[in-house]
Order: C-alpha cells, then structure tokens, then sequence
C-alpha cells in the first residue's frame, strides 16, 4: 500500500515537474516522431493518430511527417504492452488511446499493467454515445422511449458495437438503470460494430441504439434513423444541434468518449512537457479545427496532469460501473 | 433512377492521371494478392497515407485503392494454384483444383481460366452495383442475425458436399476449424477464451496467419520431404491456353458463381471466403462425376468469379448505407471520411464524381486487370521450374516475414509455424485443410449471430424461423443435403424399371 502511494506522490511530483519545466522552456523535438495505432488501418485509433500526424504537419509543429503505424491486438492491449515493455523511453512514440482503453485498463484486460504504467499526455478530441431509434420508430424523445422501454423490457433488445462489458453495453445499461431495469436483464445484442448497429435497426432486429454520435450523425441526416439524445453535458455543434441531450429530457446520462495519447514510462519529463506543449499549440490551432471536425469529432482538449486525472478518474468510474452490473 | 452519376464518372476514370491511377493499383493489387500474409487492406493500409500525403483529390484516391483491392483478388489466385499456398483469404478454394491442375502441367490453363472467370465475377458484380445498388441496399438491411444463422447453416450443408469419400476427416476438419475461433475475445459475453494472458491471442487467430501456416508452411514441409526422398517429379509447364472446349464448360459455373458470390459480397461480415467456398462446393454438388479436387478447371473458375464479385458486392452497402461490406472497404470507408466526405445514402446525389468515379473505375480496372493478367500468364506459370532450393526458403521467408509485418508479434510467427506442422500431420492422416479453413471462416459468424438471435428473442429459437428469407435458406439448406441422397436413391429404384420398359418399347 505505502508503496503504492509513495509511487503516486512521486507521479504527482513529475506531473508538477513536468508542468513547470513546461512554465519555462519545452526541450527539443525528438527527431523522429511516430504514432501507434494499437488496431487494425481505419478504425478509431488510426483516426486518432491521422488527425494528430496531419495537423502537426500541416501547423509545422515537427518538420517531418510523423509516421503512422499499426500493431494490432486486444483492442490496444499489444500495442500498450509493447510501449510499457519494449520501447519504454522511445520519446518519439505517442500512442492513441481513448476511453475505451481505459475501460480495458479498469476490466485488467490490458495483461498487468494497471493505468500509471504509461505517461497520459493529452487528449484531442471526443465522441458522444447517444441513444437511437429507427426512423419509423413510434417515439420521439428519450421519455416515451424510456416509458414503454420500463413497462415492457422484454420487447426492446438493445444493439451495441461491442460485447458485454464494452462502452456500448455500458451505455444501455446505464440507460436500464435510468429506466429502473437491471442491467443484467436487458436483451442486449453485441453486434460487430456501429455499421452493423444501424444496418439491425433500420431493419428492426433491435429497438433501440447504443452508440457514438460521430458514426451515426450521416444515417440521422438522412432520415434512416433517429438519435434521441446525446449523452453529452451540452448541445453538440453541427448536425446534431437540435438533437437534444439527455439532461435536458431529464436524465442524468453523461458519456464522452475521448481520444487522446500516452508516451511510454521512462520517457523523460523534458520530452513528456513537449509533446504536452505540442498538443497545446495543436489544438489552438485553425488547422486542427478542420482536421478534428472534418472527423465529426467534437473539442475536449486535456493537457497533462489534468488528462492523466481524466483517464484515472474514468478508469476508477468505469470499476465502479461493472461492479455494480454484476460483471 | 438516373444514370447521370455514371456518365459524370466514366468522365472522372478516364481521365490520364486517373487512368494510371487505376493500372498502379491493378498491377500493385496483383502482386499484393499474389504475397501471400500480404492481403488487400494491408495494400490499401499502405498506399493510404502516400495518396494522402501526395494531395490526389479523393476520387483519385478511392479509384487507386479499389483498384488495389480488386487487383488482389485477381492476384490471390496466382500462388494458390501455382503452390498450393492461398494469397488471400478469397483464393483458398482455388487451390483445391488449381494445385492439381498445376501438378498435371495446366498451370498455365488453370491461370488463364481462372484470370477469365474472375474478369468475369468482377465485370458483372460492377454490372450488379450500378444497376441494383439501392435495392441491393434493403436485402443487408433485411439479415438480422437470425437471417445470418439460416445463411451459414446453408453454407454449412454445401459443405456436405465436400464430404466425398472421407466424410468422417471431413467433418473433423471443419470441426478443428470450429475449435479454434472459439480462441480469443468472446463476442457476445466480452470474456478471454483460451488466451492463456497473451494479448496476441485476445483477438482470436487470425485468418491470415491460419491459412499461411495450414497451406505454406505444411506445403514447403511436404516439398522437402519429397525433396529428401528423392521422389519429386518434375512438372511440365503445359501447352498454355484452355481449350474452347474447356472454356465452355466453365461458362455456367462461372455465371452461377459470380451472382451467389455478389450477394453473399453485399452481406455485410459475410466476404469473399465464404463467397468462393458456397460457390466451389455448390458446383462440386451439381457437377461433380469425381473429376473435383482433381484438377478440374470449373473448380477454379467457380471460386474464382464469385471472390472477385463478392469484392464488388462489398461496395454496395458501402456506398448505398455508409456501412462496410468487407475489412478491406471498412478501411476505404475511413479514407473517405479523412477527405471529409460522409460515405451513405446521399453520395451518388452529393458527390456524383466520387460514387460514379469509383464505379467506372471498376469497369476500366477489369478490363485492365484481365490485359495486364493474360500476358503475363507464361511467366507465372515458369515459377514452377524455379528450383527447390530458391522456392522453398523464398516461402519459408514471405511467410514469415508476412506475418510479422502484419502482428509484429513473435508469438504470431509461432503460433503460424505451430499451425504449419499441425497442417503437415493432417495432411499425411489424408484430411483435407479446406474444410479445417471453412469451419474457421463460418463458425465466428455463426457463434456471433445465433448468439444475437438468441439475445433478441430473449433464447426462444423460433426467432430463427422468423422471416421468409430465414424459411427459405433453411428449405434450401435440407434440401441440398437431402436431394442428391434422395435422386440417388430414386435413379438405383427406377433403373430397373425404365430397362423393362425400354425393351418393353423396343419390342
């Protein structure tokens, strides 16, 4: 235990470290940057590492191109061992991350490392989940559907892009919850990605939608399906503006999925407060406003120490949430 | 509907700069299918970043990649046939009578039958995608899961026809590729299986690595064992061009095959493995008089049109409905959305020059594919002489190399050369890997969506009988495993009695 805590400390003094070597000046560049993407070409991770390696490039933030490569496996879980094992010092390499992998890191499914394995340097950009229904769906706001949802559980199964225990799951059970069902009741259908979610509830198969709001804005705009509410604390911009969230309907449903990165262990404070620093200026800049946005991804920029809190906060939040499922 | 959105593309794939686009991406995409461990979306994985960093306009893009894609499933065929070692995962039922005709010395027209058969998949699965893409559309909104089921259980009874005179291997087979997509993340319930903490294996074996050390590396084993015995003859490169007749025979197969496999291609999470395995042994049930498995070239057609029109069928609910069909459009899908275009129903309305582009280019890319592939055909074909020692380490060598481009994981080359000796054990006991590679191919879908069938109706299985589409491929399923038994047995009963009537008549 005192060890534990010690280690905290000492992380807390790195952070405070890092954060006044950042007050003064951030070191060098290192002279080849690189980004993982723990997963297969095209998913979220790439997303992540292309909107970052563009937008350096194009705000002339690193003087090469930033390489982007792959190491797919376990959702992330590969490639986090192989930072935390393998090239621990590499202050070249940032790793995508989301909220996702911190769920795993809460659900220890990313082997034995626990979140303060790595150093969490910042995030770029969120996601929203937001709740859906088909288009010819006979409700149309988030209280009719939670109504008939409590009277007749057993008629609304429940499609996400991801097994028991992922954020889409977690998602319909925090709705459950809200509609005073058990989360272990609910017909919940694990699906294989937010494709397939919206192909089975145009077609019926499910009643009801568990996702994030950027796969499923283009579907909505069309009319194909309809988004109920998101799950964020504010309206989101664009598309989905008269969408509203599921606050103002009367229900305390919060879920940002951010994206962000980490830099392995030993990496040192110097080149841990320029990446920081060079998210920064990132993030102020107009070019990543049009990267991030062209990506229907929303603002949620968290720079050191407050990132690292964000991901311990969730890790903890996520724990709490599967025990109380009963998973 | 309008067809405006062709012409603007033909306008937009013909264009110089897009034209050579397009052959890039054909000869790329050949070469790629024909490595294997390097399939399309590690191409297209690739060449993404360059075209991005090179500034082409999207549908330069899009065109260079699906060209890239296609041009992989023409490729695939190449080492199937020539090795015995599938490129990709579409080419595998190739190689079941590729190899032999190979062995025979019809390499060259195993290649080009096979070359023709694809350019004809291809040409009428763009064919389907321009004329039928809207309502193609519906048929993958209509498969819930428990369509799904009732898709793979037919799948399964085609299988019955592989059967042949070893039905318990057979079954074994398919049953040891059942086992292992049991490994890694359970889809449904999110728990490990058999991971033993390695987080290489959480996502389960992978296809790609499966099929490698089941085919090469068993394969590069049985060579050199023959090499150590002294018992390897040599192979005659063969006369080169089919007969007319031979072409002929293919051309119903060919037909058949290229409308099954551009269906099951707009299915989403159904490919073109499953494409070409439902069209090769569908043929096999219908035509087979004992010549399958042994060099028949309508066993190479069969597959080989259905993988490349199960690669165009992918594109329908990509561009109709913005969901992937296949890995490798899920990968495009997100090329699009780098260049801010949203895939989905509004593309052929918003961005003509995209939607249409990229479907002229397919007319262009198979026709290009078919000229760049024929020609060629007399070098492929020479790789048989490549000696031994040159040939064995060069597949050792791409094998794994291959795969660990695509893991970068020691244990995922273990794990393949593990395969590899298991593939070469099986192979000695007299089973066939084709079943072993179709259990594997069939059993995660199968899992996943009876799994969510069951979830929907809350585990009452009359949800699988639920809809017509579900009704109908199951009376299809009983009635391909039945029917041939049934005539069988019909044929022996009615023999005798057409005789007496025959000399009955003749009197």
């Amino acid at each position: 235990m005192r060890t534990i805590a010690k280690k905290k400390a000492r992380r807390g003094l790195l952070v405070l470290a890092a954060t006044a070597v950042l007050a003064t000046a951030a070191a060098a560049a290192p002279e080849k940057t690189e980004c993982l993407v723990g997963a297969k070409p095209g998913g979220g991770f790439d997303l992540t590492c292309r909107l970052a390696a563009n937008a350096l490039t194009a705000a002339k933030l690193i003087d090469r191109p930033m390489a982007v490569t792959y190491m797919e496996g376990g959702v992330g879980a590969v490639a986090y061992n192989h930072v935390v094992g393998t090239r621990p010092g590499d202050a070249g390499l940032v790793t995508a991350a989301s909220s996702g992998s911190a769920l795993l890191l809460a659900q220890k499914k990313f082997g034995n490392h626990d979140a303060d394995a790595v150093r969490w340097v910042a995030s770029v950009s969120a996601d929203y989940g937001i709740v859906a229904v088909a288009a010819d769906s006979p409700y149309k706001t988030l209280k009719d559907l939670v109504e008939a949802f409590r009277k007749a559980p057993g008629d609304f199964p429940i499609g996400g892009g991801g097994a028991v225990g992922s954020q889409d799951w977690m998602k319909a059970a925090v709705l459950a919850k809200a509609a005073g069902i058990p989360a272990k009741t609910i017909r919940y259908v694990a699906l294989e990605g937010g494709g397939a979610v919206q192909t089975n509830l145009q077609g019926g198969f499910i009643k009801i939608a568990s996702g994030d709001a950027s796969e499923m804005v283009a579907n909505h705009k069309a009319g194909k399906i309809r988004i109920l509410a998101v799950m964020a604390d504010q309206r989101l911009p664009g598309d989905l503006a008269e969408v509203p969230t599921a606050r103002e309907q009367g229900f305390d449903l919060v879920w940002p999925i951010w994206r962000g990165f980490y830099v392995g262990p030993k990496v040192s404070d110097a080149d841990y407060a320029w990446w920081v620093e060079t998210f920064r200026k990132l993030t102020a800049t107009p070019e990543f406003r049009k990267e991030r946005e062209a990506r229907g991804l929303y603002a949620f920029d968290e720079l050191g120490a407050a990132f690292d809190a964000t991901v311990k906060k969730d890790v903890r939040r996520f724990r709490e949430l599967a025990r109380e499922a009963g998973l | 509907m309008s067809f405006d959105y062709l012409w603007t593309g033909f306008g937009v794939a013909l264009q110089p700069q897009n034209l050579l686009y397009g052959l890039m991406g054909c000869f790329l995409g050949t070469i790629i299918g024909a490595l294997p461990a390097i399939g399309p979306i590690n191409g297209i994985a690739l060449l993404l970043p360059i075209a991005f960093a090179a500034k082409l306009p999207p549908e330069s893009t899009m065109i260079l990649l699906a060209a890239v894609y296609y041009g992989a499933e023409y490729g695939g065929r190449i080492a199937s046939i020539l090795l015995n070692v599938p490129g990709d995962a579409g080419a595998v039922m190739t190689a079941v009578d590729g190899y032999p005709a190979a062995r025979q010395g019809r390499a060259a027209e195993a290649l080009t039958i096979s070359a023709l058969s694809s350019f004809v998949g291809g040409i009428l699965a763009v064919v389907g995608l321009t004329f039928f893409a809207p309502a193609l559309g519906l048929i993958a909104i209509k498969f819930g899961p428990a369509e799904y089921v009732a898709l793979i259980v037919f799948a399964f009874a085609t299988l019955a026809s592989m059967v042949g005179h070893e039905p318990v291997k057979t079954l074994i087979g398919c049953t040891l590729g059942l086992l292992l997509t049991t490994v890694g993340l359970d889809p449904t319930s999110g728990a490990y299986r058999f991971t033993f903490d390695q987080p290489e294996l959480h996502d389960g074996i992978e296809f790609i690595i499966l099929v490698i050390g089941l085919f090469s590396i068993s394969e590069v084993l049985l060579m050199l064992e023959h090499q150590f015995a002294g018992n390897l003859k040599p192979i005659p490169v063969g006369r080169g061009f089919p007969s007319w007749a031979d072409i002929k025979a293919c051309f119903w197969p060919t037909l058949r095959s290229s409308a099954s496999g551009f269906v099951i291609g707009v299915l989403p999470g159904t490919g073109a493995s499953v494409a070409s395995a439902v069209a090769y042994t569908t043929e096999k049930r219908l035509l087979d008089r004992g010549t399958f498995g042994k060099g028949d070239l309508r066993g190479v057609a069969a597959p080989e049109a259905a993988n490349n029109a199960a690669a165009g069928g992918a594109f329908v609910p990509m561009l109709t409905l913005g969901v992937p069909g296949s890995g490798t459009t899920a990968v495009m899908l997100g090329a699009l959305m780098l260049y801010n275009i949203t895939p989905g129903p509004q593309l052929f309305t918003e961005r003509p020059e995209i939607a249409g582009g990229l479907i002229a280019s397919m007319y262009v890319g198979n026709v290009l594919l078919l000229l760049l592939n024929i020609p060629l055909i007399g070098l492929f074909a020479r790789m048989l002489q490549v000696p031994n020692i040159w040939l064995i380490p060069a597949i050792v060598v791409l094998s794994i190399l291959g795969v660990y481009t695509a893991y970068s994981s020691v244990l995922s080359v273990l794990i393949m050369l593990g395969i590899g000796v298991v593939g070469w054990a099986l192979r000695k006991l007299g089973f066939d890997l084709a079943p072993v590679v179709l259990g594997f191919v069939l059993g995660k879908v199968l899992e996943t969506n009876l799994r969510n069938a069951l979830a929907i109706s809350g585990g009452d299985p009359s949800i699988l009988l639920g809809s017509t589409i579900s009704i109908v491929l199951w009376i299809a399923a009983a009635m391909i495993v039945v029917l041939p038994w049934w005539l069988a047995r019909r044929r022996a009963q009615q023999r005798p009695l057409q005789e007496v009537q025959g000399a009955a008549a003749l009197e």
